[in-house]
């Protein structure tokens, strides 16, 4: 058992003084290795990350939310609703919404208007997201002008601004007050956008969400856990056909460690040569091919993932933002959590280490089985 | 068809598992038909040399192969958000009829591949090889179960289809499925508690007989694979339910998250250990007339029973705290 | 003893430019003396020693190795026979550039799984027994062709094999150095190391150390003088 360790012990020790010499050989080949690493862990982290986020966004959104729909598109709702919603057993509350969307020629942005369910906000006032303020360069204080329905103009004044780290969907937000909504939409007071459920057990939003669709045949009904999936399916998706996009220089990598793997310099071959001949054995040079490959992926892999991360984490995935978040011009300026966990070390492994290691065993094997008493001619 | 990185990562690594395979396999053909090691000719030493390819090709096939496992059982616990009623891996692998075959044959594949690299080492240790041409004959059997088991990821994770609203018509809490079942229940309570003891008590006793006497390998491969298969079983019934302090969620996944201290982890290396080297102990037995072999077989029946030991005892061990601490009484 | 019955090895068997280098070779070599193989060029020196040293395995005939039977063994188990029992001194000194002195000799020495302190230890003995003791930590780029080669013989030494096999040990040498390698293979030999040799060169086959002169030609063994 001993005489294992330290045989092991001792072909690792030549080999990590053979990579140290051949420096300049593989430096090329962990730059690579480690840029391709960086990109697949900036992916993999970037689209948990925003997974997560809409996760932890939705978690304050309702349980349930029913919209009426005519011919079969989304229609303001009658607040009489509620009465027969609220009749059904399980619902323990059942409130309207209101809100919707705004286009600002001026900067050619939608704003999402909402109208909070606290009073919080005063009329003739408005709560405004982060990416809005920037986008308007206007600060606390300012007044902002909307076009109403009928082509009038209305001002609100800014009463506060959301900080980033809110997230995603705060950056484009108005909040406003329920009058002057609907003043600026020209919305009947009977009428709301649609209305949010809560139920008492969530065991039984499908059987409640069933039993409403029964009472308001004109009405759809939509589960927050569905949001969540379509959030979750979006951005892996997204975060899917990047790496499938990424595959392709996966690819190429491999083929160049495939080539670097075989394509062993005369002095490399020399040496395999003298070891065989001095009493190496093929599994030794095997071994020693082997702790070779897992050097480098080590030297590569590792300040991959930590680039990455810090990537992610320190400038919220710069270089993918656009493609990933896929907001139009008011994206977010937030910073995002990479969440690290087991699984995407080991799917970061599968999809570069591994690739990596296949690529090199052949080859190893190759170099290895050179004639013992080839150095004597 | 579910786009997913880790989705992605497992694709990739059964390919290269398969491609591993499908590599060595024109090799082991090679070897299996003309291998004679009488004959000083050229042709007998470029097989012999192969036969280092081969094994090297199985050793990698065999790690990624068990840490491919665990990745499967995260990714099919991370898709379950996107299945209505599913609330674990257990859930999002009953999706489709591909999700569990592939689970088995992934835990079948890994104790074959591990018994492979127990027959290749032992016969590498004599100077005749006399096992070559029975491993390669195995290895032959066992490349298309490897082949097998990536096709059936590769449907299991095709005809994944998320539950999800699409834009055009938002469609609605999509219960049309029948009701995913949470954990299949195979065994009640009580027996089962009694059934796992027992088999245990008996394997372990039984491998502390043969480790000492040197003899009863076979009986105790026998034991051993019982007790795996036991012990999922249990873990299924009534591990699980204590671990979670749940009378109702008994699924052998959740083990492995972090809210219960990643616990599944040493469950079930200690168990997939166990089970292999208990296992590869008696298989060796048949060998052990060999002259070759007349010496090694028994010393590494030896450590591969006490290996067997150690891991079964603390699998037990672990259970047992486990039970102990556990807030739940069942009745 | 080594005992070699009918040894052929034929290159390239099987196609057009199939050549048979041995061509049925019997011999016996005992142990604790210095045999050295003399014969032109292409004769087949350095293949008769391969085989010898375990380094390949003939087409045909039979060796054994003391009591055992090493013609039928797989490479892996002639390498373990190899490392154990052989020392190589090869034409070319063969060192790994880059390493130092000490650690070209204890390269032998790693796949036995020894802890490095021992071998390092052993190694830095025959250094001081060889003189080479203060080129122990200098980048064998920088030896001079006589340290070179006496890096070898530790090398050749650091796993205390019985027997030293050297081709043509002294070809790169001038006179006084191939001396100076005649006297300490002379004084291995009077350690009890079997010397088998193979030379073109008067200073090696005519030296007193050796016993025994082996003249091969085309393969086969033309005479012999004691
Ligand atoms: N691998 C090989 N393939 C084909 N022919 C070979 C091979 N190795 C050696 N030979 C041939 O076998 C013959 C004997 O070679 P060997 O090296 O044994 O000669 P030698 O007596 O050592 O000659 P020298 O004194 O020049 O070193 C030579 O003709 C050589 O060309
Ligand atoms: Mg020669």
């Amino acid at each position: 058992m001993g005489a294992r360790i330290e045989r092991q012990k001792n072909i690792l020790d030549y080999t990590l003084a053979a990579l140290l010499r051949r420096k300049r050989k593989n430096a090329v080949l962990v730059l690579v290795y480690t840029l391709i690493v960086f990109l697949l862990a900036s992916v993999v982290f970037f689209s948990r990350s925003l997974q997560r986020e809409a996760a932890d966004l939705l978690q304050g959104a309702p349980e349930m939310i029913v919209q009426r729909q005519v011919a079969g598109r989304h229609e303001l709702i009658p607040l009489a609703y509620l009465e027969k919603i609220k009749k059904i057993r399980g619902v323990q509350a059942a409130r309207g919404r209101l809100w919707g969307y705004y286009y600002d020629p001026v900067v050619g942005a939608n704003y999402t208007l909402l109208v909070p369910e606290s009073r919080e906000v005063a009329p003739g006032t408005m709560a405004v997201g982060e990416g809005l303020a920037r986008l308007r360069l206007s600060a606390v204080g300012d007044d902002i002008e909307f076009r109403t329905h009928d082509g009038s103009l209305k001002e609100l004044k800014i009463a506060r601004i959301f900080p980033a780290e809110l997230g995603l969907v705060s950056s484009d937000l108005v909040l406003v007050a329920e009058e002057d909504f609907r003043g600026l939409f020209g919305m009947p007071r009977e009428l709301v956008t649609d209305l949010a459920v809560q139920v008492r057990n969530p065991k039984e939003l499908p059987t409640i969400a069933y039993k409403i669709a029964e009472a308001l045949p004109d009405t759809r009904q939509i589960l927050r856990e569905e949001i969540l999936r379509t959030y979750d399916a979006v951005f892996n998706w997204r975060g899917g056909i990047l790496i499938a996009i990424l595959s392709g220089s996966v690819l190429a990598f491999i083929l160049l460690a495939w080539d670097k793997a075989s394509g062993m310099s005369m002095e490399e071959r020399r040496e395999i040569g003298v070891l065989k001949a001095i009493g190496w054995e093929t599994a030794d040079v095997i071994q020693m091919k082997c702790w070779e490959g897992l050097a480098i992926s080590l030297t590569a892999f590792l300040p991959g993932v930590l680039l990455a991360y810090a990537h992610v984490a320190l400038t919220s995935a710069g270089l993918f933002e656009p493609v990933l978040k896929g907001w139009a011009v008011l994206y977010p300026h937030f910073s995002i959590k990479p969440y690290l966990d087991v699984s995407q070390v080991a799917a970061l492994f599968f999809l570069a280490v591994v690739p990596y290691t296949v690529a090199t065993i052949i080859p190893s094997w190759r170099a290895a089985i050179v004639d013992p008493d080839a150095v004597m001619r | 068809m579910l786009f997913h990185p880790t989705i992605l990562a497992l694709y990739a690594g059964s390919l290269m598992v398969s491609f591993l395979v499908l590599y060595a396999l024109p090799p082991t053909w090679q070897v299996w038909r003309r291998w004679d090691l009488n004959s000083g000719s050229e042709e007998q030493l470029t097989i012999e040399r192969k036969t280092y390819l081969i094994s090297t090709l199985l050793a990698y096939a065999f790690a990624f192969e068990l840490l491919s496992l665990f990745l499967y059982i995260f990714t099919a616990e991370q898709l379950h958000t996107y299945f209505v009623g599913a609330m674990c891996a257990a859930g999002s692998l009953y999706v489709n009829a591909y999700g569990y075959p592939t689970l088995i044959l992934r835990l079948i594949n890994f104790l074959l591949v591990g018994l492979w690299l127990i027959v290749n080492y032992v016969d590498n240790r004599a100077p005749d090889y006399p096992l070559i041409r029975k491993k390669y004959l195995f290895f032959l059997l066992l490349a298309p179960l490897i082949l097998l088991e990536t096709a059936l990821q590769a449907g299991y994770f095709l005809q994944l289809k998320a539950d999800v609203i699409t834009s055009c018509c938002g469609s609605l809490f999509s219960t049309d499925r029948t009701l995913i079942p949470d954990t299949p229940n195979f065994l009640p309570q009580f027996p089962a508690r009694v059934i796992f003891y027992t088999v245990m008590g008996v394997t372990i006793g039984w491998g502390s007989y043969a480790y000492r006497q040197g003899r009863g390998a076979v009986l105790f491969s026998g034991l051993s694979a019982l007790a795996l298969l036991v012990s999922v079983m249990s873990i299924f019934s009534f591990i699980s339910l204590y671990i979670y302090e749940l009378p109702s969620h008994a699924c052998p996944f959740c083990l492995l998250k972090p809210e219960y201290h990643y616990v599944g982890y040493v469950l079930y290396l200690s168990l997939l250990g166990g089970g292999l080297t208990g296992i590869g102990a008696g298989i060796l037995s048949p060998f052990r007339n060999i002259t070759g072999l007349a010496v090694i077989i028994p010393a590494l029946q030896k450590k591969l029973i006490l290996t067997a030991l150690i891991l079964f005892v603390m699998f037990a061990a672990v259970v047992t705290f486990q039970i102990v601490r556990s807030n739940l009484v069942l009745s | 003893m080594i005992r070699i019955v009918e040894v052929k090895k034929v290159f390239n068997a099987g196609k057009p430019n199939e050549f048979a280098a041995i061509q049925g070779i019997s011999l016996n070599l005992e142990d604790q003396k210095a045999t050295v193989l003399k014969g032109p060029s292409g004769s087949g020196k350095t293949t008769l020693l391969s085989l010898i040293g375990c380094m390949a395995r003939p087409t045909g005939g039979r060796i054994w190795l003391q009591e055992r039977e090493i013609t039928s063994l797989p490479e892996r188990f002639l390498t373990e026979i190899r490392r154990k029992t052989f020392g190589f001194v090869f034409q070319q000194p063969n060192l790994i550039k880059g390493l130092t002195a000490l650690e070209n000799a204890l390269l032998p020495a790693y796949p036995l799984g020894e802890p490095y302190g021992d071998i390092k230890k052993r190694g830095l003995r025959l250094f001081d027994l060889l003189d080479i003791g203060p080129k122990a930590q200098s980048k064998v780029e920088w030896l001079s062709g006589g340290e070179a080669q006496r890096v070898t013989i530790a090398r050749a030494l650091i796993n205390d094999p019985a027997i030293i096999i050297a081709d043509e040990p002294t070809a790169h040498l001038d006179t006084t150095r191939s001396r100076e390698f005649m006297d300490i293979l002379g004084r291995l030999k009077g350690e009890g190391k079997t010397l088998i040799l193979s030379s073109h060169d008067p200073l090696v086959f005519e030296s007193p150390v050796v016993d025994r002169v082996i003249q091969v030609r085309d393969g086969r063994i033309e005479s012999e003088t004691e």
